[in-house]
């Protein structure tokens, strides 16, 4: 289970951005979730979440170069909560693309209307408990899902009582 | 972390099994599989059998939309059957679930 150790324990991956590695992003993700206690559908959540945000990065951030570049996916644990950050060194991001993104899809709209992409970023808000984007040299997607016990989302100090 | 694709044909319908992962790994080759169909003249019905995936992101989304807007456009009739918990959730989610053709069969 989670510490009680000041600060978060850090888990890193490294990947090329190709869709072959998406897999084995979502399985490392699942294992830190599962460390923290998270039921399974909370643990879905976070890999879809997450999922959604290494394949942005694998579709957009190097799309200009010829060779594949590489995305971080970084992951802290706290006693009460998971962050996980999703980075890339690539071109980052235009603001108009990700507004667009927001929004799900409507039921009425008529099927011609509908975009065959751009889900991703409503996805991990809808998913996630907080989002904070960073477009600058790159982007970077920072996630964070709560541990909810008894209802409630404690804060970091105060959970003394932990099972190891 | 594949994804196998089954084919079951008949005179009535094309029936497409997915099992496994949809991503933009695999997205690519569900989309071939179903479009195939799509686009062969002696279909007239598509069903896409969603019981055993166990995981689907807005790729699969895409593709789906892509493939209700062909068959719209060609007078194919397109449906899902069985969508597995997490796949359900994220049309929920999405808002898919309202637009999409869904076959409730026996097993719901």
């Amino acid at each position: 289970m989670a510490q009680n150790r000041p600060g978060a324990d850090a888990i890193s991956l490294k990947f090329p951005s190709l869709p072959d590695y998406l897999g084995v992003a979502r399985l490392t993700v699942s294992a830190v979730a599962h460390r923290l206690g998270f039921s399974y559908n909370e643990i879905e959540d976070i890999k879809l979440a997450v999922g959604e945000a290494c394949s942005n990065a694998v579709k957009h951030a190097y799309q200009r170069d010829e060779r594949a570049g590489v995305i971080f996916l970084d992951c802290y644990v706290y006693p009460n909560r998971l962050v996980i950050v999703v980075s890339d060194e690539g071109r980052g991001m235009e603001s108009e693309s990700a507004a667009d993104q927001l929004a799900p899809i409507y039921a009425g709209k008529d099927i011609e209307e509908l975009e065959e992409g751009g889900l991703g970023l409503y996805l991990i808000h809808a998913l996630m408990d907080e989002v904070q984007i960073r477009s600058e040299s790159g982007v970077s997607v920072s996630m964070t899902k709560y541990v909810l016990r008894d209802g409630v989302a404690g804060d970091d100090r105060t959970v003394s009582e932990e099972e190891v | 972390m594949d994804l196998t694709i089954k084919r079951i044909s008949s005179e009535k319908e094309h029936q497409v099994n997915l099992c496994g992962d949809i991503d933009a790994y695999t997205g690519p080759k569900v989309k071939e599989a179903i479009m195939t169909l799509v686009e062969s003249p002696d279909v007239a019905s598509i069903v896409v059998d969603l019981a055993e995936v166990e995981y689907m992101d807005s790729t699969g989304i895409g593709i789906f939309i892509a493939v209700m807007k062909a068959c719209k456009q060609t007078g194919r009739t397109f449906l899902v059957q069985n969508l597995s918990p997490r796949v359900e959730r994220l049309f929920r989610i999405t808002g898919l679930y309202e637009l999409i053709a869904i076959r409730k069969g026996e097993s719901e």
